[in-house]
């Protein structure tokens, strides 16, 4: 609201005490012309607006200090504090009066304000509260449900299943326990980088290898058909935490598959920047709208009207694990459709393994 | 049949359980201990020929029981362990446990790997011919071949080739390969490494992008089978 010198108390009140005397003086020279009365009246004008930007003990001290100016320099007699008419003393009495109303009445207006948006914001941090609250636990607790069902089920003695049945119920728990080891992964990862203690450990990487064996390790065999990755053998090694690096790659994957249609693709490129590696994940979904490119890296945060099933954490993990290496992660829009998260890691490269074999 | 033991030391009751069930049905024998202390004791007492050990115990540190066990325990000790610990992984294989796993596990995983360990301990070292899928290496001959032709492999590939092959379906860390093929003060270079087993690949694999034979252990090593 107020620009940074206005925070500082005594800036405060430096800033009221010379602004009165200033005034004063200019007016001092020309009460000729305008008389007292007006003097007191563009003081008091002055007050009000201290009182519109301040607190009140600056804006008190200023209507106190402006009170005995105007009575010793231009309430007659001049230069002394005595005033010998009654109209005069009233006035006097009543300049002092309006002012100091005028500053708490202004100070408790503000004050209300104030409070008001605390309460608006304190309902916005619960309104948030609530969204993550309802998203995580239906998250968790769908594949909990879905474990206890199956169990269940498939304990009933009652119950008649065929053999068929009964491999369903155990492929739902399948999905089931897949989907909540997977999101306790993310909780994890998302506290140890809240945690702040997260320390990259940068090794040399052969980035075509660790691609491809992240691909096949962590995506089922409809994900990995899914999945085009171009192995490109002009890439130097890259030293860099493959963990860190792996957790990066597979939060954006995993999201561009699950946001696109089943039957699109998504594709990653790697490339060497100068001193450091380019990664570039690119769906064919519906990309996001383009006022919302800028929140998709808040945690928790998801698009309005998505459909169930994820908590929001996939790419502000990404995000976190790319500043981890003090990466930058950015998202855009393609021309040809879909959305592209790119990140890149300063790291050192090595093209050692570029040389003619010995 | 097989009668072979195994012990299992994991203060999870749930976790025992389950490892029971699955091993006995392969018939294996099992015993259990829920405590460091007691895994050591029923160890030396039961001799048995192969050891689950998890590193979260509630009384001995993990590393510390696995020390103690490695000093007369002969038989190969797998690790079980949590995600996200690839130090504690280095470390427990560099004090000399056979293998790892991290939790949750796919049971079918636990009994290729306890199977793999359990062959590992037999094998007799005198073999000089390895066979797999469709690469051989003659020890006595020196010679590396992919689907019977022979193929030409510098000195420092072939021992890298023959120190993973002779440990088929171990996990050997980046470091104690680097000691072995190059020397104690090589163990950060990890680059050559990465070089060497990317030669290697283009050579043995049938497709390099998708090795078969050699398996990045990520974060960790490498594992030959």
């Amino acid at each position: 609201m107020l620009k940074s010198p206005f925070k500082s108390k005594s800036f405060v009140f430096a800033f009221c005490f010379s602004t009165v005397i200033i005034v004063s003086t200019l007016f001092f020279f020309s009460v000729g012309f305008v008389g007292y009365h007006l003097v007191a009246l563009v003081l008091l004008m002055l007050l009000s607006v201290f009182a519109m930007l301040f607190d009140i003990i600056p804006v008190i001290s200023a209507a106190i200090l402006s009170a005995l100016i105007w009575n010793y320099f231009f309430i007659p007699p001049t230069f002394t504090f005595h005033i010998d008419n009654a109209e005069d003393n009233l006035l006097f009495f009543m300049y002092f009066l309006i002012a100091s109303i005028n500053a708490v009445f202004t100070y408790k207006i503000r004050k209300v304000h104030k409070q008001n948006a605390e309460i608006e914001q304190e309902k916005n941090v619960l309104k948030l509260y609530d969204t993550v609250f309802n998203s995580l636990s239906h998250e968790l607790k769908t594949p909990v449900s879905v474990l206890i069902t199956g169990v269940e089920t498939l304990k009933d003695s009652e119950a008649v299943l065929s053999e068929k049945q009964k491999q369903n119920v155990l492929e739902e728990m399948d999905i089931a326990s897949n989907r909540l080891n997977h999101q306790i992964e993310n909780l994890l990862n998302m506290s140890r980088l809240e945690s702040g203690f997260l320390e990259a450990r940068p090794d040399w990487c052969d980035i075509n290898e660790t691609v491809n064996s992240l691909i096949k390790k962590l995506f089922n065999s409809d994900e990995q058909n899914r999945i085009t990755f171009k192995i490109n053998n002009q890439l130097p090694l890259f030293k860099l935490d493959a963990g860190f690096f792996g957790l990066i790659l597979f939060n954006l994957v995993k999201n561009a598959l699950q946001y696109s249609a089943s039957d699109k693709k998504v594709n990653i490129a790697i490339s060497a920047v100068e001193s450091s590696v380019l990664v570039e994940v690119s769906d064919m979904g519906n990309g996001f709208p383009e006022t919302e490119l800028q929140n998709v890296f808040r945690k928790f945060y998801r698009l309005p009207n998505t459909k169930t099933g994820g908590t929001g954490l996939g790419l502000s993990i990404a995000k976190g694990f790319t500043e981890a290496q003090k990466g930058s992660i950015k998202i855009e829009n393609r021309m040809e459709g879909g959305a592209k998260v790119s990140f890149s890691i300063p790291t050192e490269v090595s093209f050692v393994n570029q040389l003619k074999n010995e | 049949m097989n009668n072979k033991t195994i012990l299992i030391v994991d203060d999870e009751s749930q976790i025992r359980k389950l490892l029971e069930i699955n091993l006995e049905n392969q018939d294996y024998k099992v015993l259990m201990a829920s405590t460091g202390e007691e895994g050591i004791h029923m160890a030396a007492s039961h001799q048995p020929d192969l050891i689950l050990l998890d590193l979260g115990l509630p009384d001995i540190n993990g590393h510390e029981v696995l020390k103690q066990l490695k000093t007369w325990y002969m038989k190969p000790i797998i690790i079980l362990s949590v995600q996200n610990s690839e130090s504690d992984i280095i470390k427990a294989l560099d004090n000399g446990a056979e293998d790892y796993l991290c939790k949750p596990f796919r049971t079918g995983e636990l009994l290729a790997r306890i199977r793999n360990a359990m062959r590992h301990a037999e094998v007799n070292n005198h073999d000089n011919k390895i066979q797999t899928g469709l690469l051989s290496i003659d020890l006595n001959t020196r010679t590396v071949s992919v689907d019977q032709e022979i193929i030409k492999l510098t000195s420092t590939e072939y021992q890298l080739l023959t120190l993973l092959a002779s440990n088929q379906g171990k996990v050997l860390t980046h470091q104690f390969i680097l000691k072995q093929i190059w020397g104690p003060s090589f163990v950060e270079e990890t680059q050559y490494l990465r070089v060497y087993i990317g030669q290697l690949r283009k050579k043995i694999e049938i497709n390099s992008n998708d090795p078969k034979h050699i398996v990045t252990e990520s974060g960790v090593g490498y594992r030959f089978f």
